[in-house]
C-alpha cells in the first residue's frame, strides 16, 4: 500500500508539471478562443534565452528580468506581424498561425543560442527524502509552491484587474468588446506577455529537470491531455487536470503497464481524455458553449 | 551589330566555361552524403557526430588536397532523427556527385533499418559504426551493411563482462538483478534477446522497462527500480532520456556507480544536465574524449584555424565530436584502400564497398593517422563486418570523463553464431542467397 501512495503522489507531483504548461495554452485560448500550438516552442525559447542570458554573465535575476522584457517583447511582435492580421479571421487560420510561429520560435532560439544541450542550475537541490517510507524530491515540493503563486497570481489578475476583465469581455466575444471600445491590440499583446511568463516559470522548472534544449517543446504534449480533461478556459481546470494526469498515467504505467510491454504513460492520458470527453465533452472545467442556429 | 555579336559571344563563351569549369572540378572529388541531425531533441548527437565527420573531411582537403588528389565534397540533408526524412535524404543524396553517394551513414538504428535494403539494391554502403543491426556483421548476408567497430550486441557482451568483473567474477552474477531501462525504439530494443541469453547463461535475473520517446518523465519507471531494487541498472538512452533517468536515479536514491549505459547514453551533453546527479554513472565507449591527439590538433590548425569548422569550437574534443572524427577516418580509410585497388579517382559505392570489408587499420597505421589512443585496431573481411569489438568504459567524475578500464574484448563465441543465426533467419525471410567469403 506504501508503493502505491508513493506512486500517486509522485504523480500529482508530475502533474503540477504539466499543469504548469497547460496554463499557458489556457492564458492564449482564454483571451482569443485560440490554441496556441506553439506553447512548447515559447518554453523551450524563454529557457534558451535565460541561459543564453546567464552564459553572457548575466546574474540569476536580471537574466531572469532580461528574460521576461524578452518575452514582452515577442508577445508585442507576435500580436502586431501574426494576430493583428488575422482579426476576426476564423479560429483555424489562427491555429495555423501558431503552427508556423512554432517552427520559427524553435528555429530562432536555436539559431540565436545554439543547438547545444544547457544545464541549468536555479539553486534548487534535486535530493530524495524519506517520509514514512516513501522517497520524494524537494524539488518537485518547490515546483508545486511555484505553480501555486502562479494559479493566484493569475486569479488575481483575471478577476481583479480591469485588464483581466477587458480579457474576459474579449474572450467572449471580440467582435463585441471592439465595438465597447476595449483595445484588443493590447489585450492581446498583454495575454500573450503573461503567457510567455508562464511559458518563462515553466521553462525554468523543466530546463533544471531535463537540462535546456531542443525536448523542452515536447513538453507540450504533456499539457494536451490536461487540457482536454480540465477544459481549455479554465486555470483550475488546468491544475485539476494535471492532477488528474499525471496520477493516472504513473498508477496505469506501473500497475497495468506490464501487462502491455511498459511505456503506456505516453498514450494512456490521451485515452484517459478522449474517453472523458464523450461524458463531458467540455471538459472538467470548460464553458459549456450552446449555439442557437 | 557586329559589336553586339561579339559581346554575346564573349558572354556566350563566359558561360560556356563556366557551366564546363564545374564539371570538370566535380570530375576528381568523392561526394559522401550528410543526413544530419540539426533539429529535434537529438541534435546534439547529429550536430556533434557528423559537424566532427565534416571537419574530418575538410582536414583531407585542406592538409592532403584530397585523398590522392580527390578531394571530398559533401551535402547535409536534414533528417531530425526521423526514420522518413531519412529515406528522404538517402533518395535524394545517393546519385549526387560524379560516381554517386560514396557510403550513407544514418547515424540512427531506425534509419538504418528503413533504409540498408535500398542501399543493397544500390550498391551504396550503408555504415553503422556503434548502432544498427547486430546480425549485420555477417557480411555473407549483408554485403552492404557495415555496423563497423563494434554492435549493440558486442558491447552488450563487453557491458555483462564489466559487471561481472565489479562483481568479482562471470560466476558471481548468479542470482544478481538487473534492470535494463531502454529507449521504446528498434534501437532500445537492440539488445533484449541477447540480455535474456546471457541472463539464461550465468543465472542472472534481467527485467526490461522500456521509456517512450523522448523520455521527458521517467518517474513510474524508476519507482519500479526502486520497488525491484536491482544490483545494476543498464541504460540504453538516447537523448534527453539520460539525464533525466539520472535524475530520477537520484531521486530514488539509486547509485550512479551502479548504472551503466551503452555509448549512446555516455556522452558531456548527457551528463551535464543531471549535474550531480551524474556523478559516478559509468558508460561504455569505442573512444576517449580530449584534444591530446594529433589528428584533433591537425583539424584545429587547418580546419578551425581556417575558420572552416562545422561545429562550434568548443566542443572540439568531446566525446560526439571524436566519435565522429572516427566516422571519418574509417570512411576514408576504407576508400583510402579502395583507391589502391580501383585506381585513384572518385570510386562508385560498390567499390568503396568492397574497401570497407578489406579494411586492416593496424596499430601503426592509427599512429601514423595521429590517433593513438582514439581508435581500436580494425579489420574488416567479407565475413565480418564489425571488425573491432572491444569496449572500454569510462566514468563521469562530475567534470570529465575518466576511461577506468582496459579494453573489453566481446564474447565473440556468443555473439557470432547468434548473429549468424538471425542473418540466415533474415536471408530466408527475404529469399537471399548468402555469399561465400573465401
Amino acid at each position: 500500500m506504501t508503493f502505491f501512495f508513493e506512486v500517486l503522489i509522485g504523480g500529482l507531483l508530475a502533474g503540477v508539471m504539466y499543469s504548469l504548461v497547460a496554463l499557458g495554452f489556457v492564458m492564449i485560448f482564454k483571451a482569443s478562443g485560440v490554441f496556441n500550438f506553439a506553447q512548447g516552442a515559447l518554453v523551450l525559447f524563454a529557457a534558451l534565452t535565460f541561459v543564453g542570458f546567464m552564459e553572457k554573465g548575466l546574474p540569476f535575476w536580471v537574466a531572469m528580468a532580461v528574460t521576461l522584457a524578452v518575452m514582452m517583447g515577442s508577445a508585442i511582435l507576435i500580436e502586431r506581424f501574426v494576430l493583428r492580421p488575422l482579426v476576426n479571421q476564423p479560429p483555424i487560420t489562427l491555429f495555423m498561425a501558431t503552427i508556423g510561429l512554432s517552427f520559427l520560435l524553435e528555429g530562432l532560439g536555436q539559431g540565436l543560442w545554439g543547438s547545444q544541450v544547457r544545464a541549468l542550475d536555479i539553486g534548487i537541490e534535486d535530493l530524495p527524502f524519506d517520509v514514512l517510507g516513501m522517497t520524494f524530491s524537494k524539488f518537485d515540493f518547490f515546483a508545486a509552491g511555484c505553480a501555486a503563486l502562479l494559479v493566484g497570481a493569475l486569479v488575481l489578475f483575471f478577476n481583479k484587474t480591469r485588464v483581466g476583465l477587458a480579457l474576459r469581455a474579449v474572450a467572449d466575444d471580440h467582435q463585441a468588446a471592439l465595438a465597447v471600445g476595449i483595445p484588443l491590440q493590447f489585450v492581446w499583446a498583454v495575454v500573450w506577455a503573461v503567457a510567455g511568463l508562464v511559458a518563462l516559470v515553466a521553462g525554468l522548472l523543466w530546463g533544471s529537470r531535463l537540462g535546456v534544449q531542443f525536448s523542452l517543446s515536447l513538453v507540450a504534449l504533456k499539457a494536451l491531455p490536461v487540457l482536454i480533461l480540465g477544459g481549455f478556459t479554465s486555470i483550475a481546470g488546468a491544475i485539476v487536470g494535471g492532477l488528474i494526469i499525471g496520477a493516472s498515467e504513473k498508477l496505469a504505467e506501473v500497475f497495468i503497464g506490464p501487462y502491455f510491454g511498459g511505456a503506456i504513460e505516453n498514450w494512456f492520458p490521451y485515452m484517459l481524455a478522449l474517453a472523458f470527453l464523450l461524458i463531458r465533452p467540455q471538459g472538467l472545467f470548460g464553458e459549456k458553449i450552446i449555439e442557437r442556429v | 551589330m557586329k559589336r553586339i555579336n561579339l559581346v554575346g559571344l564573349a558572354v556566350g563563351a563566359g558561360l560556356a566555361l563556366g557551366a564546363v569549369g564545374p564539371a570538370w572540378a566535380q570530375a576528381n572529388e568523392q561526394f559522401v552524403p550528410m543526413p544530419i541531425y540539426r533539429t529535434g531533441p537529438y541534435a546534439a548527437g547529429g550536430t556533434g557526430v557528423f559537424g566532427a565527420f565534416m571537419d574530418y573531411l575538410a582536414l583531407i582537403n585542406e592538409r592532403d588536397g584530397g585523398l590522392n588528389g580527390v578531394k571530398f565534397t559533401w551535402e547535409e540533408c536534414e533528417t531530425a532523427y526521423d526514420n522518413a526524412r531519412g529515406v528522404e535524404c538517402y533518395e535524394r543524396l545517393k546519385g549526387k556527385g560524379p560516381t554517386g553517394a560514396a557510403m550513407f551513414h544514418p547515424l540512427s538504428t531506425g534509419i538504418t533499418y528503413s533504409v540498408f535494403e535500398k542501399g543493397a539494391v544500390d550498391k551504396v554502403p550503408v555504415v553503422s559504426i556503434g548502432y544498427g543491426r547486430g546480425d549485420a556483421m555477417d557480411g555473407r548476408v549483408f554485403p552492404y551493411l557495415f555496423p563497423l567497430i563494434t554492435t549493440y550486441w558486442s558491447q552488450n557482451t563487453a557491458k555483462i563482462k564489466y559487471i561481472g568483473m565489479k562483481e568479482g567474477g562471470m560466476d558471481k552474477l548468479k542470482g544478481k538483478k538487473l534492470a535494463n531501462i531502454y529507449h521504446d525504439s528498434a534501437y532500445g530494443k537492440e539488445t533484449i534477446d541477447i540480455l535474456n541469453k546471457q541472463a539464461a547463461m550465468y543465472g542472472f535475473e534481467v527485467k526490461h522497462f522500456p521509456v517512450a520517446h523522448p523520455g521527458l518523465d521517467q518517474k513510474a519507471v524508476w519507482l519500479q527500480i526502486k520497488q525491484m531494487a536491482p544490483d545494476w541498472v543498464i541504460l540504453r538512452g538516447w537523448g534527453v532520456m539520460n539525464p533525466t533517468a539520472l535524475k530520477e536515479a537520484q531521486r530514488v536514491n539509486f547509485p550512479r556507480e551502479k548504472i551503466v549505459g551503452v555509448w549512446w547514453s555516455g556522452s558531456e551533453e548527457d551528463v551535464r544536465p543531471a549535474g550531480a546527479a551524474a556523478k559516478g554513472y559509468v558508460a561504455a565507449g569505442f573512444h576517449p574524449a580530449g584534444k591530446n591527439f594529433p589528428v584533433i590538433k591537425d583539424v584545429e590548425k587547418f580546419v578551425y584555424g581556417k575558420k572552416k569548422g562545422n561545429v562550434e569550437a568548443e566542443r572540439v574534443g568531446t566525446i560526439y565530436y571524436n566519435r565522429g572524427i572516427i566516422h571519418g577516418i574509417v570512411s576514408v580509410e576504407a576508400m583510402r584502400v579502395a583507391q589502391e585497388k580501383f585506381g585513384k579517382k572518385p570510386l562508385t559505392g560498390e567499390q568503396i564497398a568492397w574497401g570497407l570489408e578489406n579494411l586492416n587499420i593496424t596499430a601503426e597505421r592509427i599512429k601514423a593517422l595521429g590517433a593513438e589512443g582514439l581508435l581500436q585496431p580494425l579489420k574488416t573481411s567479407c565475413l565480418d563486418h564489425e571488425g573491432g569489438g572491444a569496449v572500454k568504459f569510462q566514468q563521469w567524475d562530475g567534470d570529465k570523463w575518466v576511461i577506468v578500464t582496459d579494453w573489453i574484448e566481446a564474447d565473440k563465441k556468443l555473439v557470432r553464431p547468434l548473429a549468424e543465426e538471425s542473418a540466415a533467419k533474415y536471408a530466408k525471410e527475404k529469399n537471399i542467397t548468402p555469399r561465400t567469403c573465401n
